[in-house]
């Protein structure tokens, strides 16, 4: 019995001295957010020499943390307990973020370099005068295929891949806005659709893609169509670029019908500790030289149009990667759409991942 | 000891049950009727007895977890009876129960290396002149590892069935004059039995809800309720709607006790 007093006293012991050490911890790197930068941004997105040069630069110490879904960032800003100074979500994530008061208005005195980025990426529908977040990146979703496999003459469009000659050969992202949105994008609807007859009918077209899909993954695909393990993918447009960095024979369209345009912005959330330091990452992220080696590593289209100028011309003239104006025309940016709806929409996917093959 | 000590003992055990076992549950039952607006409601258990979408995927999952018990008690039954015959037991039973030993994950991302178009399975099949065979996301690959994960689970619990089994019954029905195949049907199996019961309880219900395999293995094209539990937690949000897939889970579990717990009655009795 004295042992196990004394057990249990050793133990209390032990925690209460870890629990008072992690206080001064925590305190310790409170008092020092005056000189650290706390960013929350998605896994291999940023090229980690412009840490090294933004530390450099402005004095500040970067601490930087990884997520892999918005929803995944949301719920840890949302939670609390982070100190998160700034964080970089796509647009329908920034458009609830905005309403649930999640992040902070911008001071735009503090801001320089905004002239830097394409007129035709700010003040969108997600967050109007960019009141609340700056463009980092942005993107569309589309087809990649193998041209060992597959005549690139035969695929120009999402109908395209409902042929039945591709039985088994697509890979698609694991995403229910992204998959129903090619039902309703084949069938000339809006990606945003709120109306359920619209749903049901992108959903029966749907079924017929079913016996023609190899797989739905997310990061694994990257892997996938490296190693030649499937000849057809849908997926994102970096994600296209990271591929065909390491595999020539891989290619990435936007198909006709139109296609999901996103954008990643920087924001400021609720949890900052240390706006001065976030501001001065946001200028130096504007800053066209920055932005064009940022975007020559990562792969993803850079919305800094004195960046491009500095980018190699066989980027910049890739309609696939930065569409012409004609072809922006059918790109269409996810809204937020409600709960309600995402709940359908993810009920259908659900339904779509149940299909057999055969 | 006295029965106070006992209580005393029992208080860390208690206070773990209470804060990670009732407590839990406790939440996900509250959960289970709170609609996506946050209200208290009845839909979402109505919503998933009434859609066949989630009827469906319950059957399935349990066809795919009955499938998957039914093979791993093929295999370990037979190699934990004769585990039980062999000179280095402890030898054997470490080399089995070793794989336990390294994260399931990487067991998964070792599977794809072998199964994909570019795999050693694939290489051999080439070799032979079959031609390489789509393994990845497919059923039978998705069953394969689901098994290979199991099989411990099951070998152990009939492993130490097998060996508690008192030998001088073995040696009284073999002096009775019973062949060696009669010792096993009529001594050896039925005490076995209770071995059989918890390796099925072990491997049955998770094998309900192996999200993370249905995803890396089946590509998605294997459907289990964990997929549906996961969806609703990390993508829509719909807390509510997920915890009633847990909830049925977990009655699935306590008939699956029922049942093999009622057998054991009989089993007395007789």
């Amino acid at each position: 019995m004295k042992k196990l007093i004394q057990l249990a006293a050793m133990i209390l012991g032990i925690t209460s001295i870890l629990y008072i050490s992690s206080l001064y911890v925590d305190r310790s790197e409170g008092s020092a957010s005056s000189d650290t930068l706390n960013i929350f941004n998605w896994g291999d997105y940023i090229d980690p020499d412009l840490l090294d040069q933004f530390e450099e630069e402005t004095g500040y110490r970067v601490v930087y943390e990884t997520f892999d879904s918005n929803e995944a960032m949301y719920t840890k800003v949302q939670q609390g307990g982070t100190a998160y100074d700034l964080a970089i979500p796509s647009e329908y994530m920034i458009d609830r973020m905005i309403q649930e008061e999640l992040v902070l208005p911008l001071d735009h005195s503090k801001i320089e370099g905004l002239e830097h980025i394409d007129p035709a990426f700010l003040d969108l529908a997600f967050d109007p005068d960019n009141q609340y977040s700056i463009p980092y990146f942005w993107g569309t979703l589309g087809i990649v295929y193998n041209d060992k496999m597959i005549d690139g003459e035969e695929i120009k469009s999402w109908s395209d891949l409902w042929k039945s000659k591709y039985r088994e050969d697509i890979m698609l992202i694991d995403g229910a806005r992204e998959i129903i949105g090619i039902g309703l994008q084949t069938k000339g609807y809006s990606l945003n659709s709120k109306n359920d007859e619209e749903l049901t009918e992108a959903f029966e077209l749907l079924k017929g893609l079913a016996p023609n899909v190899k797989a739905l993954v997310a990061d694994e695909i990257k892997m996938y169509m490296i190693q030649e393990e499937a000849s057809i993918a849908v997926t994102f447009s970096g994600e296209a670029a990271d591929m065909m960095w390491e595999n020539e024979s891989l290619h990435y369209i936007l198909p006709e019908e139109g296609s999901n345009l996103w954008f990643d912005n920087m924001v400021i959330p609720k949890t900052a500790q240390n706006k001065e330091a976030a501001y001065a990452f946001i200028n130096f992220m504007l800053d066209p030289e920055v932005a064009a080696q940022n975007a020559d590593y990562i792969g993803y289209s850079t919305p800094n149009q004195d960046a491009m100028a500095l980018l190699p011309e066989e980027t910049v003239n890739d309609v696939q990667f930065y569409p012409t104006d004609e072809m922006m025309k059918n790109l269409e940016v996810y809204e937020n759409i409600g709960f309600e709806y995402l709940g359908k929409y993810n009920d259908l996917f659900l339904e779509f991942k149940m299909l057999r093959r055969d | 000891m006295t029965s106070k000590q006992n209580r005393v003992l029992f208080f860390p055990y208690f206070i773990w049950i209470g804060l990670f076992v009732l407590i839990p549950i406790g939440l996900l039952v509250y959960q289970s009727f709170i609609g996506i607006d946050g209200a208290f409601t009845f839909d979402n258990i109505l919503t998933y007895f009434t859609s066949a979408t989630y009827l469906i995927m319950t059957l399935q999952s349990f066809i795919y977890a009955f499938i998957i018990t039914l093979i791993t008690f093929c295999i370990s039954y037979p190699t934990a009876y004769f585990l039980t015959q062999t000179k280095r037991k402890d030898l054997w039973m470490l080399l089995l129960i070793l794989p336990t030993w390294i994260n399931v994950l990487l067991k998964a991302y070792a599977f794809i290396g072998l199964l994909s178009q570019d795999g050693s399975i694939n290489g051999f099949f080439d070799w032979i002149g079959i031609g390489r065979q789509q393994l990845l996301f497919t059923n039978a690959s998705f069953l394969l590892v689901a098994t290979y994960i199991e099989i411990p689970f099951m070998l152990l619990p009939i492993y130490n069935a097998i060996e508690e089994i008192d030998s001088t019954l073995l040696h009284a029905s073999r002096d009775l004059g019973a062949s060696s195949w009669d010792t096993f049907k009529t001594v050896v199996f039925p005490l076995s039995l209770s071995g059989v019961r918890s390796g099925i309880q072990v491997v049955f219900i998770p094998s309900l809800s192996l999200f993370m395999l249905t995803r890396l293995i089946g590509g998605n094209r294997v459907v289990t309720l964990g997929t549906a539990i996961e969806q609703h937690f990390l993508v829509t949000q719909n807390w509510g709607m997920g915890s009633t897939i847990g909830i049925v889970l977990i009655l699935l579990m306590i008939i699956i006790m029922l049942l093999t717990s009622g057998r054991k009655k009989e089993a007395r009795k007789q």
